[in-house]
């Protein structure tokens, strides 16, 4: 289990560094300038070239890699052009923020969107898959964004039952969980974000009940006389590998945060920071995001695996 | 208690409470901008206007100030931190600057002459150990004739400019002073003083939630009496997004946002917000390339101009809009009496035949988003069907609003296959409002005459301008250039924005200015 382990954890050292060139290209094919927007849209050549030599961006795009690789893998993420704040202290301050988020999402639309997928699998055909499957279709369907400014437009504006935007009566760094007056502020953008996971985790996990129920093994179960509750039992573990594969993806979704859904409700969170930096090309903090959301996905995706391995042994031995 | 005993009683309470009553009065504005982030609070500020109207202007003051107590008319300038200026009569090129005494920085430090140096050297000195490269990207584009200056005495600066340049109290205008005190105390750490800035303006500093918010409240030593702000703090936040901007008003989150989504005004109305428009110095237009392509022709330009229905994008706009004929909207004191290109299909059909130019193939490079861009898509989608109706054949290049910046400061050597770009622009200073398009010494990359415009006679009224001090003729030469660039049709003139806000019902004493920048000071807000 041990090389099993570090074998993992060997390959993810080369995707990694494959997300840093790619996120780092990225950024340079895009059109537009990282400088444009911290000058006004009248400055003239001369006053750029100063500004782009001060800020390191004359020299060619492979050096410029090379020296911010080197920043980065002794804990140096630059400063971000916009707000001249270290980006370490911009990205780790937006994780935290969605993290909160992705706290309560997760167990909310893991555990309702398995529940849906499950009931629907062991029945299959049966009303209740039909209620289920269409429930999951209309999740995954309905524009998070949009699902978002409606329940604004319900809860916060109709029936003043809830705030609209932002992280608390006074942002982010008075926010105090146990207290209602901050935690309703987080309401509605984790159901917004939960609804997506909901829906595709019910029909994945309803496809693989399904085919499960269909194999073999479970024929020999009922015929060993095992009650349904036990059959039942059975083919939900072997399913799981597969459900686990998908829960990962979505669980890297969720703690990446979601663009959209953080800049209806101006949550501070890394989607916001990632949409503020794509606007304004501020290169340092793209960067920094992007590498460190792709580690989270690298990340998650190693205790998958690992947790793959754990419920189904053929993984581990393949 | 007797009843002679209870008098002065009951009179000592009510005192009280009327005194308790006017500490609160005040309360909190608190706005929702439409910036994706909080402006910089290092003097000059980013997040372009927007970012001026609510930090640097209400933090800092720059030693010439914009009028912004009339509706009326158009804001012009008016003494700030130097109570008056003149040029010096035996140099045209020397501007002296009279400053303000008594006046103190928020950290308690007199501002005298020497900060006026320092500030200059923090801006624009790339040498000097104060200097801030992000404070030069922001203030460089308003200082293109600024040469040096020198301090005369304590309370007297004179300012060199390169070229006799009478427009340069305007220019100056966006040069906002920080403290030197507060700089050299957190030893020129840029990003110390972000969080603990130090100004002369109407408001101090109190905290900062990075990305979030920004609360400021009032200067009341404010060297300014009538302008201490009246209501007790001023709370900014970060909202991008139109609809939350909404939501967050209707809910009582914010009261006050800036710019509504036109098909939101309805929504607001009914539930009693005050919804605030009025004229200002913006224009919603085309800058087309002169080099290369059918634009070069002034018939096919006035085809284009003739082509625009703008009432029907009023209509589109919900009234949001002011229709376009000029650079400048015809409450700018130099409008004059330009040539008005008003909707006239016909016209634009024979002209375009005229010009041997059927159908007549141009692009427009376009954005998605962007300050001061309004509607783009709806906007440029009508617009070219316009067009088209009349024998054009529109193509729009659609990109965001960074890529069109890119491509807007590169100019039209750059990009010789696009025919016009949509950038909207501000036109509150004379040379912003007309020179930067029409001027040879503007050319883009160098400045913003993005399609390299250039007629003689036009460089010659601009000399004009630029060398006449007094105040009456240089008008009249404003005017005249006015009237020339309509004459030439240099643009296609579309739309000037209104600047709609959307107020509660709970804010009073607003008095909404015909500018980018706008007084908070006037304003209250009742419980």
């Amino acid at each position: 289990m041990i090389f099993y382990i570090l074998r993992r954890i060997l390959y993810a050292i080369p995707i990694a560094f494959g997300v840093s060139v790619v996120c780092f290209s990225l950024v340079y094919i895009a059109p537009g300038d990282p400088l444009q927007t911290v000058m006004p849209p009248d400055a003239t050549a001369e006053t750029i070239e100063i500004v782009k030599h001060a800020y390191g961006f004359d020299k060619p795009i492979p050096m410029q890699y090379l020296i911010w690789l080197g920043h980065v893998l002794t804990g140096n993420f630059g400063m971000s052009i916009s707000t001249r704040r270290p980006v370490i202290l911009e990205v780790t301050d937006a994780l935290a923020n969605t993290s909160l988020l992705a706290v309560f999402a997760v167990p909310l639309s893991f555990s309702i969107g398995y529940a849906m997928g499950a009931i629907a699998g062991c029945f299959p055909g049966r009303w209740l898959d039909r209620l289920v499957t269409g429930t999951a279709v209309v999740g995954v369907s309905l524009p998070n964004y949009w699902l978002g400014i409606v329940l604004v437009v319900l809860f916060a504006v109709q029936y003043a039952l809830l705030p609209a935007t932002g992280m608390g009566p006074s942002g982010s760094t008075n926010f105090h969980i146990l207290e209602w007056s901050s935690a309703k502020y987080l309401v509605l953008p984790v159901f917004t974000l939960a609804m997506i996971p909901i829906g595709i985790l019910a029909r994945t996990t309803r496809a693989a009940v399904a085919e499960v129920r269909n194999q073999d093994f479970v024929q020999t179960l009922r015929a060993k006389g095992l009650s349904e509750w036990a059959v039942i039992r059975h083919v939900l573990k072997n399913s799981l590998p597969q459900v686990m594969a998908v829960m990962g993806l979505q669980f890297g979704y969720l703690l990446g945060g979601s663009i959209l859904v953080e800049t209806v409700f101006t949550w501070p969170g890394s989607g916001f920071l990632l949409s503020k930096a794509i606007i304004n090309r501020d290169v340092p903090v793209l960067q920094g995001t992007i590498l460190a959301l792709s580690l989270i996905f690298v990340a998650t995706n190693l205790v998958v695996d690992l947790l793959q391995s754990l419920v189904d042994p053929r993984i581990r031995r393949a | 208690m007797t009843g002679r005993g209870m008098k002065p009683a009951i009179l000592a309470g009510v005192a009280a409470l009327l005194v308790c009553g006017a500490a609160g009065a005040g309360g909190t504005l608190t706005v929702g901008m439409t910036a994706g982030d909080l402006p910089t609070t290092n003097g000059n500020p980013d997040q372009g206007f927007e970012g001026y109207r609510f930090v640097g202007d209400n933090l800092y003051d720059s030693l010439v100030l914009w009028d912004l107590s009339k509706s009326d008319k158009a804001s012009d300038i008016k003494p700030g931190l130097a109570t008056s200026w003149h040029i010096d009569e035996g140099d045209t090129k020397r501007w002296i600057f009279e400053l303000r005494h008594g006046v103190k920085w928020h950290d308690g430090c007199d501002f005298t002459a020497d900060d006026v140096l320092w500030n200059m050297r923090y801006s624009a000195d790339e040498k000097a150990p104060e200097f801030n490269t992000a404070q030069f990207a922001q203030a460089r584009p308003y200082l293109g004739t600024y040469a040096g200056v020198e301090k005369i005495d304590d309370y007297t600066v004179a300012f060199k400019t390169k070229v006799p340049d009478s427009l340069f109290p305007y220019e100056i205008s966006y040069v906002l002073m920080i403290s030197p005190c507060r700089a050299k105390a957190v030893k020129y750490d840029w990003t110390q003083y972000a969080l603990q800035p130090s100004g002369t303006g109407p408001y101090k500093f109190d905290k900062t939630v990075p990305h979030q918010r920004l609360e400021l409240v009032p200067n009341t030593d404010y060297w300014d009496k009538a302008r201490v702000p009246k209501q007790d703090r001023l709370v900014l936040i970060p909202m991008p997004e139109a609809s939350t901007r909404t939501a967050a008003l209707l809910s009582g989150e914010v009261n006050w946002i800036e710019a509504p989504s036109p098909d939101a005004i309805d929504r607001l109305k009914s539930a009693g917000m005050q919804i605030i428009t009025n004229v200002y110095p913006h224009n919603w237009s085309y800058q087309l390339n002169f080099v290369k392509g059918p634009f070069a022709d002034k018939r096919i330009r006035q085809a284009a101009n003739y082509a625009l229905n703008r009432g029907e994008m009023k209509e589109m706009l919900n009234g949001l809009m002011l229709e376009e004929y000029a650079t400048v909207p015809p409450t700018a004191p130099y409008y004059g009496h330009p040539i008005v290109y008003k909707y006239d299909p016909d016209k634009a059909k024979a002209l375009l035949k005229e010009a041997g130019c059927v159908p007549c193939k141009v692009t427009f490079a376009i954005s998605t988003s962007g300050p001061g861009q309004m509607q783009p898509l709806p906007m440029n989608e009508l617009v070219k069907s316009q067009m088209d109706a009349v024998g054009f054949d529109v193509t729009l290049d659609t990109m965001d609003w960074n890529a069109l910046l890119k491509l807007t400061r590169e100019g039209v050597d750059e990009h010789p296959d696009v025919n016009g770009i949509n950038v909207s622009r501000q036109t509150q200073d004379p040379f912003n409002a007309l020179i930067r398009h029409v001027w040879t010494g503007a050319w883009a990359p160098k400045g913003s005459n993005w399609g390299h415009f250039s007629d003689p006679e036009i460089d010659k009224t601009i000399a004009d301008i630029l060398g006449e001090f007094d105040t009456e003729k240089r008008l009249a030469l404003l005017t005249k250039l006015n009237e020339q660039m309509n004459e030439a049709a240099v643009l296609i003139f579309v739309a000037h924005d209104l600047n709609p806000r959307a107020l509660s019902p709970k804010v009073h004493g607003f008095v909404q200015a015909q500018s980018w920048f706008q007084d908070l000071t006037p304003v209250s807000v009742s419980p």
